[in-house]
């Protein structure tokens, strides 16, 4: 996968991983993809509901060692 | 203006009093759908926190001017930023003390009687999730059953009260929450009682509660006797304490009934239910008080906040003691039944002592409704 920028949002917790990602987000062009990585595990549902209510396109996401990785491409 | 902070406490008056709050649930709309803070007059609004980061312009014009204001999240930090948003808008306004988590694990004590020794019985409302646990006071010493995880709670209860708590029960394995039964036994010394047949594969050691125990909480006499009632699960056990009190676990709600599905055995749980209900109940005194371990809907709760029933009126009101006809009532209790708790089968294996999830884990695994019954 072709990752434009990589967010460590590791430690932070609700509503950052989101603030952040948004941030991240607004400086990147349409087609581009963010990979995020959080800790916090309500990240999980909120950044899915946030990817999908701003157009964007959650395209995977894992979870490893407590670490939950995701990668979003930009509508 | 200012930001207010409300505890899951303040809360829990609120719903008990019938008063109005407005709640904005800055959550998910998929969490906002499945769970959320009931009450008699408590309007709603879901605009999740992420779609409300550019400002808050756009909802003012849906919050009302005239209502107490409470902003809620999971776990608080999200409330936090929209209440400041809030208030910065020019709004008066709230956001609730760690969230919803603080609400699903908030604990609120109602005493529900006196009994005859001059010894006390009190309810643990757990208004955020419908799980009932109860304390049995006499004489020095207290007896507690269906306690919650919260274990803190019900020993300060029991120190505050000077007493000594000298044995603990759960009525059945539970599925819908994590017992706090065995945690406060090793704590105290009191004795844990299971049922055994539910009890099978637990790996701890504790006494076993079958049908006609008598357990005596105190110096004089206040007996609790053991009545066997199963359907809910194989090992399901009531309780008849003081000759005033049925604590029916999860067998018999106030205005619905026990599910027998959540251990997989429906079709073979059925009749017992059946019998249990429609049989081992009707034997009982109906001036007996009902104590469920649960409460599914806010209807349930009485004006001072207890969940509690005569016997002969959920005769002639519940409709789950109400089918005459028997594949009717199996149809009731296997079809259509409601979504199993979250996490269900991993609370069965904790409670059995077979896994031992960290407390952050076990907090998740509990998060939204009990879903024990049926209507």
């Amino acid at each position: 996968m072709d990752v434009t920028k990589v967010l460590d949002a590791k430690g932070l917790a609700c509503p950052m991983p989101i603030v952040r990602t948004k941030k991240a987000m607004n400086e990147l062009e349409s087609g581009q993809i963010l990979e995020v990585h959080a800790t916090d595990k309500g990240a999980k549902s909120d950044l899915a509901a946030w990817a999908k209510s701003g157009g964007h396109e959650l395209l995977k996401d894992t979870e490893e060692n407590d670490v939950l990785k995701f990668w979003i491409k930009k509508g | 203006m200012t930001v207010n902070m409300m505890s899951a406490h303040e809360v829990t008056q609120k719903v008990f009093n019938k008063e109005e709050l407005f709640i904005l649930d800055v959550r998910n709309e998929d969490a906002f759908a499945d769970w959320k803070i009931e009450g008699e007059n408590f309007e709603y609004l879901n605009i999740p926190y992420f779609d409300l980061l550019d400002g808050v312009e756009e909802i003012l014009e849906k919050i009302p001017s005239n209502k107490e204001i409470l902003v809620v999240c999971a776990k608080e930090g999200s409330s936090v930023m929209v209440a400041e948003m809030l208030s910065e808008a020019g709004l008066t306004v709230s956001y609730l003390q760690g969230g919803m988590k603080a609400w699903s694990e908030h604990l609120e004590p109602v005493k529900v009687g006196d009994l005859k020794d001059g010894g006390e019985i009190y309810q643990f409302v757990r208004i955020g999730k419908g799980c009932l646990s109860y304390m049995v006071i006499s004489n020095g010493e207290a007896a507690i059953i269906d306690a919650t995880r919260m274990t803190d709670i019900f020993v300060d209860f029991a120190t505050s009260k000077e007493v000594k708590i000298t044995n603990v029960f759960d009525t059945h394995l539970h599925a819908d929450h994590i017992s706090g039964g065995r945690k406060i036994a090793e704590q105290t010394g009191a004795t844990y009682w299971l049922p055994p047949k539910d009890a099978q594969e637990v790996t701890f050691e504790y006494a076993a509660l079958e049908g006609g125990n008598v357990v005596t909480v105190g110096n004089t006499p206040i007996d609790i006797h053991a009545l066997y009632s199963p359907g809910h699960t194989i090992g399901s056990t009531s309780f008849v304490v003081d000759e005033k009190f049925l604590l029916s676990g999860d067998i018999l709600f106030i205005d619905s009934i026990g599910r027998p599905d959540l251990a997989g055995k429906a079709e073979d749980w059925v009749g017992d239910l059946r019998e249990s209900l429609y049989s081992r109940y009707r034997d009982l005194s109906e001036e007996l008080i009902v104590l469920p371990a649960h409460f599914m809907i806010i209807d349930e709760l009485n004006e001072d906040g207890s969940v509690a029933e005569k016997l002969g009126v959920l005769f002639a009101k519940n409709h789950g003691l109400n089918i005459e006809d028997e594949s009717e009532f199996r149809r009731l209790v296997t079809e259509n039944l409601p979504p199993q708790p979250n996490a269900y089968q991993e609370i069965r294996e904790t409670n059995m002592g077979e896994i031992t999830p960290e407390e952050e884990k076990q907090r998740e695994m509990e998060i939204g409704p009990n879903r024990c019954a049926v209507r």
